[in-house]
This record gives C-alpha cells, structure tokens and sequence, in this order.
C-alpha cells in the first residue's frame, strides 16, 4: 500500500524536471524531455491532483524559458496530459516496461505535435535524433517510477521498535 | 426524457472540454506570436518567471567553470602572458595605423560631405546558453534591457557577423544567428561589390545565397561581407565565405552554399552594437524635407 502523496513534493518534482530542461545544453540532440515525462507521471498515477491546466502552465514556461513559439510546448503538453489521464486505469494494470511501451507512444506523439506545429509555423526539420528523446525518456519510465514513488512508500505509523 | 441524478462528485467541466479549451488558449496564442508579435508582454512576463530557475540552473556550470579557472595551472599562465604580450606589440603596431587612416578616412569624408559615421557603441556580453529549441538557431545572452540592449541590434565577435537580437528580457536578450532559417543578412561580395542577401541555412548551420542570377560573378572562396544597406550591420563587417557553386541551366538562380566566418557555435563572449544613431529619414521625410528650400526660396523672393 502507498501513502498518500504530498502536494509539495508533486510540484518539486515538476520544478525539477523543469531545471533539468533548462539546463545549457549545447547543442545535443535527443535529450529526454524531463518535463513530459514527470507530466506524464503524475497524470497516470494523480489524475484527481494532475491534469490538463497544469501540464499547459508547465509547457508555458517551457516555451518562454527555450525561446520556443510560445504556446508550442503548451500546445503539446495538455494533449499529453489529456491522453495520459484518459488512459490511467489501462496503463496502471501492465508490469513497468510494458507501461514504458505505452508511454514511448505518448512522448512520441507530443514530439510529433510539435514537429507538426513548427514545420506549420516554418521551422527547419532537426533530424531524426530529434525523436531519441522520446526512446531514453520510455527507457526512464521504471527508474523514474521508482524515484518518484519513493517518499509514498515509507511506513505510516513510526513504532519504536523497527529498524526502518 | 430520461432524467439522469445529479453525479456525486463534482469534478469540474469533463476533460474533453478541458483539452478543448487549453488547445484553443494555445492555438491563439501560437497565432499571436507567430504572426502578429502581440504575445511579447505575456512572454516577458512568463519569462521572468522562469529566470529564477534558469539561473539555478546555470549555477552548477558556473561553479565549474570557475574551479577550473582556480586550478590552471602557473604554467599555462605565464605562458599565455607571454603571448598576450607578443600579441600586443603587434596589435599597437596596427592600432596606430589605423588611427592614421581613420583620421585619413575623416577628412576625406568632410571633403566629400558624406555622412560622418558615429562610432558605434557597443556592449560585451556573455552568451549563456543556446535555446534548447531544435527548430531553430539562438542563443541566450546575459545583458537585457536594463543594460541598453535594444531590439534588432547587430551582435559580433572577433571575426564577423554572429547575428541579431530578437527579443529583449529585462535581464536576457534572445540573439538570432544568421545560421537560423528565418534570418536573412544583406551582403555583399568583397570582391566586385556585388550585393545580394544572405539567408540562413536552418540546422546544417551554413548559409545559402539565395535569388543570384546564374551568370553572377560569384567565385569560390569569395568573401561576403555586409552591405550596410539596411541600417543595422555596419558596412564591411565579414559574414561568410563562398564554399560551393552549383549553376543548373535549367534554373535561373545559382545554388550557393556559404559558410559563416564568425564562430557562431563556438564563443562565449560577443560584441552587441548600437543602432546607427543617423539613418538616412524615410523616403515621406525626404520629400517633405525637400518642400524646406523652395519655402525658403519664396521667402527670399519676398
């Protein structure tokens, strides 16, 4: 059984992966986007906490803080969260990598959004590198659940007696 | 009719409806700032937000940088002295020259009551990060609008042109690089004078020159350097050098690929300068400037 999950730590979590797509890098392609997939996290395992406002505020800052079109990743994010809450029960029932199968095709799809949206607005085309992010961001999927499931897993009454 | 019980819980509009909303907010704001510029405040202010982190996030590299600024070692040190000093004598044997020439170059401008350039102002910064966005080519300076950076100012390094600023943060500055898709420099060859624009080549990070006639007198190796046309670069600052030639006889317009000269991808530390305080005023000035004599002329005959 897990506890409940904090609020707080909900939103470290996002601020984080935020910091981590913030981060100067110079000129690599296919990082993982650190934000969708934490989006994606909370709305599988927090729908009632998570959803589609969020995810879109999250995609804002993205889009301001990367010099991005802005409502692009906003644009990408909420159709991110959409599916991500839609399919919560389907995804929550497949041990941990069939569940990282489900959530390549979510990263993927976002990407494409916004592949679709810049070549509209008259972007170059990055290369196909551009879509490893989505592969090492599914392949993250198990240690993410992990990490992020942690702070719910501790015992709920603290007895003397045990060692943990 | 069939009459459904109120639900339980209330749970807000259902999420198609939300999805709806958000994509339409989105939508409309793509438009605003793709075609009409209009969502500018809007992004300085979600930008603000976001600096705090950007900062944090730069934090780290930073402190690295600086320890190993701390370990170099005494060696390399007095190394690089020496030839900064070499580098000196030669750079104030040049210096003194060139300010023979720019006094020459003053007084034959009065004599031929030319315009006398203003020497330009200009801004060191510090390029802080390129912009993760894959789709394009930018960078993040560290000087914004409360150090003087203004919109559409020329940004140099050592070499030649690096590009322009795009958009101005209270604290950052965005810089276009000529490399980006959307960038076009107006250009031209050292050589002959020939002017054409330059337009920049998206993620191969060359430059195309784009719309030359087929039989222009364009060579390998030729170096373009700006035209000055435009008021923002200054004449004669080098762009880019002619790396290929391809002329089809069934297109009108040669294929030219060129490369940028500046280190676009490669410096730290770059030069913004100040708008030209004395452009030429707009063609409706001119002619309204134009009507100033003949008044005076009537007065005269008065």
């Amino acid at each position: 059984m897990l506890l409940p999950v904090k609020v707080g730590y909900m939103a470290l979590t996002l601020v984080l992966a935020l910091l981590f797509n913030l981060l100067p890098w110079r000129d690599v392609t296919g990082l993982p986007d650190m934000a969708a997939l934490v989006l994606t996290f909370w709305c599988v395992h927090q729908p009632r906490r998570m959803g589609i406002g969020i995810a879109w505020c999250v995609g804002l800052v993205m889009d301001a803080g990367n010099g991005a079109l802005l409502g692009q990743h906003a644009f990408a994010y909420a159709f991110l969260a959409f599916a991500a809450v839609s399919l919560h029960r389907r995804i929550l029932w497949f041990p941990l990598w069939r569940q990282a199968a489900h959530v390549l095709v979510l990263l993927l799809a976002c990407q494409l959004l916004m592949l679709a949206v810049r070549m509209v607005a008259g972007g170059a085309f990055p290369g196909p590198a551009y879509f490893a992010g989505s592969l090492i961001g599914a392949a993250l999927w198990p240690s993410a659940t992990f990490l992020l499931l942690l702070p719910q897993r501790r015992s709920g009454g603290v007895d003397e007696n045990r060692p943990i | 009719m069939d009459y459904q019980p109120p639900p339980f819980f209330s749970r807000g509009p259902a999420p198609l409806v939300r999805l709806g909303f958000f994509v339409c907010l989105a939508v409309l704001l793509m438009v605003l700032d793709a075609r009409f510029r209009y969502a500018e405040s809007l992004r300085q202010v979600v930008a603000l937000l976001a600096y705090p982190l950007q900062r944090a996030a730069l934090a780290p590299v930073e402190l690295l940088g600086a320890a190993a600024g701390f370990f170099a070692t005494q060696v390399s040190l007095k190394q690089e002295n020496e030839q900064l000093k070499a580098k000196q004598l030669l750079a104030a044997n040049e210096l003194l020259t060139v300010d023979a020439l720019r006094a020459e170059n003053a007084q034959l401008r009065r004599l031929l009551d030319a315009r006398e350039r203003l020497p330009r102002h200009s801004t060191l910064a510090e390029i802080l990060y390129q912009g993760r966005d894959p789709f394009s080519r930018k960078v993040i300076i560290d000087k914004g609008r409360q150090q003087g950076i203004q919109l559409g100012q020329a940004v140099i390094d050592d070499v030649g042109v690096v590009g322009q600023v795009t958009r101005v943060y209270p604290l950052l500055s965005e810089i276009t690089l000529i490399t980006d898709k959307e960038q076009r420099t107006p250009v031209q060859v050292m050589r002959n004078g020939l002017r054409a624009v330059i337009y920049g080549g998206g993620d191969k990070g060359t430059l195309d020159l784009s719309y030359t006639a087929a039989n222009a007198d364009v060579l390998a190796d030729d170096v373009l350097v700006t035209s000055g046309i435009d008021g923002t670069y200054p004449a004669g600052l080098p762009v880019a050098k002619v790396s290929r030639i391809e002329r089809d006889a069934a297109y009108s317009f040669a294929k030219i690929t060129c490369i940028p000269i500046a280190g676009t991808d490669q410096n730290r530390q770059v030069l913004v300068l100040s708008q030209e305080a004395n452009l030429p005023a707009p063609v409706e000035a001119e002619s309204a400037t134009g009507k100033l004599p003949k008044q005076k002329r009537a007065r005269k005959r008065e």
